[in-house]
Formats: structure tokens, sequence, C-alpha cells
């Protein structure tokens, strides 16, 4: 039944990335750009493997000065305390609304460490050429892609909690040096997921036998 | 026809039924952006959407709306962001002292504290990307009125693909309500008007996307070219592919 299932790559084609127009190259080395919309045309994201792993590296690596580091600076008439990310989790919890700590947990700490965990995975599975559930990790990549921006929302607590809370000289809450390393993770992991190209998962795999066995 | 079970058709079943069709509406020849298989899309039935035969991305979807739904869609998003944006979200009062703030007072205020890069950001991701989405989908839906479609339809189409990655109102939202929270604990805090607003602009936004059918609108860009647009044939498509 999928004996004339081909890729556009194996059919000498090219997908435009921005208006998903099929068109044929003059030449396969230098496919040119789009007749429809001008975009450059690319049968694969360029550098797409070294790309994303240049991002998630780096995002890996501002993951521990955004945990370790405060994101907020709260001083009072008592003195100076800085805060980071695990101990706003810590406080919302004990302030008695596990609910929303558990929000702030999933959203700041599992979901950028659960992507970088995700596409870590999925670029060794492509480079070692891995035609194991295909589907299953193009899921996974959709769900980097999704969920990513989820990790932004201690970026705007904290900028909320930093506009509202000025009342010198009773309290005031400052933004602490964390801030920016958390939404540094964010940002470099979105561009991983962005330079990432799923077409890689599949190139492997026959497109003739199709993985879900009609 | 084919779309029925919501779900796009291996190649050579399209192949054969798409020949059977009327020529005006001949299925378009895809390649999934996620898995690159080549696929024709059949015609869709309103409110049905055609999936990847392999690896089930959605490939195209037609909107069950009025034409015009859209449109009606974003100009009350347009109003509700305004509002949003001018008035402010929440108000605190503490022994006497009070403070309020908005969307870009908060950015403004990172900014103050000497966190430029994370304030620009989240002036990005907060006001800008949202606010371009919103203005870019007006432009689009009045162009796509008129006929032909302005040529700068296709290039603004690209930039609003660009601006919803990066357009957060949803994330700001859940946000502001943890600070909210947060703060709760320390000062009496109230949402205002322009936190309503926020909510319904967020709400309006999906409904916005769901009732636009953007590869309708791709299909009938002027091509960069000055060629008359129309579909890659199906035996153009087949010429390249192997067996």
């Amino acid at each position: 039944m999928m004996r004339h299932a081909v890729t556009a790559a194996q059919a000498g084609l090219v997908s435009c990335e921005s208006c998903h127009l099929v068109s044929r190259p003059a030449h396969a080395g230098e496919p040119g750009f789009c007749r429809r919309c001008g975009e450059k045309l690319e049968s694969r994201r360029h550098a797409s493997i070294e790309t994303t792993w240049a991002f998630t590296c780096a995002a890996a690596i501002c993951y521990v000065p955004a945990n370790l580091l405060p994101v907020l600076n709260t001083t009072t008439p008592a003195g100076s305390e800085g805060d980071t990310i695990l101990g706003g989790v810590a406080f919302l919890y004990t302030s008695g609304s596990w609910p929303l700590a558990l929000v702030v947990l999933i959203a700041s700490v599992m979901i950028p460490l659960g992507k970088l965990v995700s596409l870590a995975y999925l670029l060794i599975t492509v480079q070692r050429g891995s035609i194991k559930s295909s589907r299953e990790r193009t899921r996974l990549y959709r769900m980097v892609v999704f969920i990513g921006r989820w990790s932004m929302l201690d970026v705007f607590v904290d900028t909320f909690t930093v506009a509202l809370v000025q009342l010198q000289p009773l309290m005031s809450v400052a933004p602490g040096p964390g801030v920016l390393f958390f939404a540094a993770v964010v940002v470099l992991t979105m561009l991983a997921a962005e330079s990432f190209d799923p077409r890689l998962i599949w190139d492997s795999s026959d497109p003739r036998e199709p993985a879900h066995g009609q | 026809m084919f779309a029925r079970e919501g779900r796009g058709l291996p190649w050579d079943r399209a192949h054969q039924k798409g020949k059977a069709l009327d020529a005006r509406q001949s299925p378009e020849s895809v390649a999934c952006p996620d898995c690159d298989l080549l696929q024709l899309i059949p015609p869709l039935a309103p409110g049905t959407r055609a999936a990847c035969a392999r690896c089930r991305r959605v490939l195209a979807n037609r909107p069950t709306g009025p034409r015009d739904a859209a449109l009606a869609l974003t100009v009350a998003a347009a109003i509700a962001l305004i509002v949003a944006n001018a008035l402010p979200l929440m108000e605190l009062h503490v022994v006497g002292r009070f403070a309020s703030t908005t969307i870009a007072g908060g950015a403004y205020e990172m900014w103050m504290q000497g966190q430029r890069l994370t304030s620009v950001l989240v002036a990005f991701c907060a006001v800008i990307a949202p606010a371009g989405y919103i203005l870019f989908m007006l432009t689009l839906l009045l162009a796509a009125r008129r006929s032909p479609i302005p040529h700068w339809t296709g290039e603004m189409l690209r930039w609003v693909g660009h601006l919803q990655v990066w357009s957060m109102l949803e994330v700001v939202m859940l946000g502001i309500l943890v600070a909210l929270i947060k703060i709760a604990e320390l000062a009496t805090v109230e949402p205002g008007i322009g936190m309503y607003a926020f909510g319904a602009t967020i709400l309006l936004i999906p409904a916005i996307m769901t009732n636009f059918d953007r590869h309708e609108l791709w299909r009938r860009v002027e091509w960069a070219d000055g060629e008359i647009p129309r579909p890659l044939s199906i035996e153009a498509t087949l010429a390249g592919a192997p067996g």
C-alpha cells in the first residue's frame, strides 16, 4: 500500500520551511530560494545537529547558576535576604498554596531539565542513526517545542513581584543575578528546539516501511 | 471525503483518488514538516483536518466558522489587548501605601533595577510580540478580503509565525497570578480591570488560530518570481520518485 511512499528529499524535492510549497530545485546542492515566498530553501536545516548541541550545552551551563544564584533580593528594615528559585517554591509550599508550589516547581525546575535531557536524547539517537520509535521521538520533539515557553513563568513572577513590591523603606524587592541566567536557559532551549530538524529522526528509516504498519 | 477520520492519507491512495478529482480542487502535494514524507492533502470538508500518514503531524485544517470569524475575533483581541496594557493589572494596598502596575510597568521596573537584558526579554515576550502578532493578523485578514491579495501578504505570513512563538501572554498571566498569591501574604492585593481584559485576550488568541486558514491564504499568495500560482502537479512530483 505504501510502495510509492517517498520523502521529499528522496524525490529530489525541497519543501519550503515557511510556506510549505514543494518545489524541485535546479541544483540539489544549492536549492536557492522558494519561488512563492522567497525564503531560502534547505532540504534539512543547515548544521542542525551542531547548532542544537551548541544551544543545549550553553543552556545546560546556564542552568547551574540559574538555580544557585538568588532570583529575588528582599530588603526590609530587618535586613536583606536572597531567594533562589527553589527557595521560592519552598516559600509557596510553606505558605499553604502547595498546588501553586507544584506549578512553579514543574515550570521552573522540571521543564527546563526535561527539555535538556530530551534534546540530548534526540540528538544522540539521530547521530547514532536509530530507527526505533521514530514517531514517539517526533512526539517528544513536538512536546519540547510546545512546553518550552512555560518555563518563562518564573521570570514573569519575578518581574511582577519586583514591579509591585517597591514600598521603601518598609519593604522592597530587587531582581537577583539568577533571573538573567534563568531567562538565558529558557531562550537557549527554545532556540535549540527551533534549530533541531525533526526530519533527521526519520532520515535513517525507510518510508516504504511505515512505522504504524498499515 | 478523505479526511473524515481526521487523518491524512498514505501517498499512493491519495494519488489514485486524486486523479478522479476536479482539476480546480486538485489535492496539493506537501512534504510533512516533521518527517518529510510526500503526500497529498485532499480537499477538506469544513471542520476536518489532514494529518501526516507517518508521524501524525497536522498538515492542514479547515475552519468551520464563517469566513470573517477570524477577523472579528482579531478585532476583539486587539481591543482587549489595548485595555490590558493601558489599565493596571493589579493594585497593592499596605498600611496606607498604594502601588499598581501594568505589563509594561513590570518590564520598566526590571530595567530600572539593573536587569536590562531580562527587561528587554520580558517586554518582547509580554508586550511587543503579542501586539505585533495581533496587528499582523489584523492586517493579514483585511488583506485576505481583497482580490488579488497584496504582494506583501507572504512576507507578513512568515513574520506572524515567528512572532507567535515568542508571544507568551498565557505564561505572563500565570506569572502574574503566582506573583499575586506570593504578595498576598504581605499585603492586600486586588486584580485590576486590566487583568480581566488580559484574560479575555488569552482566550481570544487560540480562537483566532483555529479560525484562521493559513494554508488557504498561502495558496493565494502571489509567487515571488511572478508566476501564476498553481500547485505542483502530481506527475511533476512523482517524476523524481524512485521505483
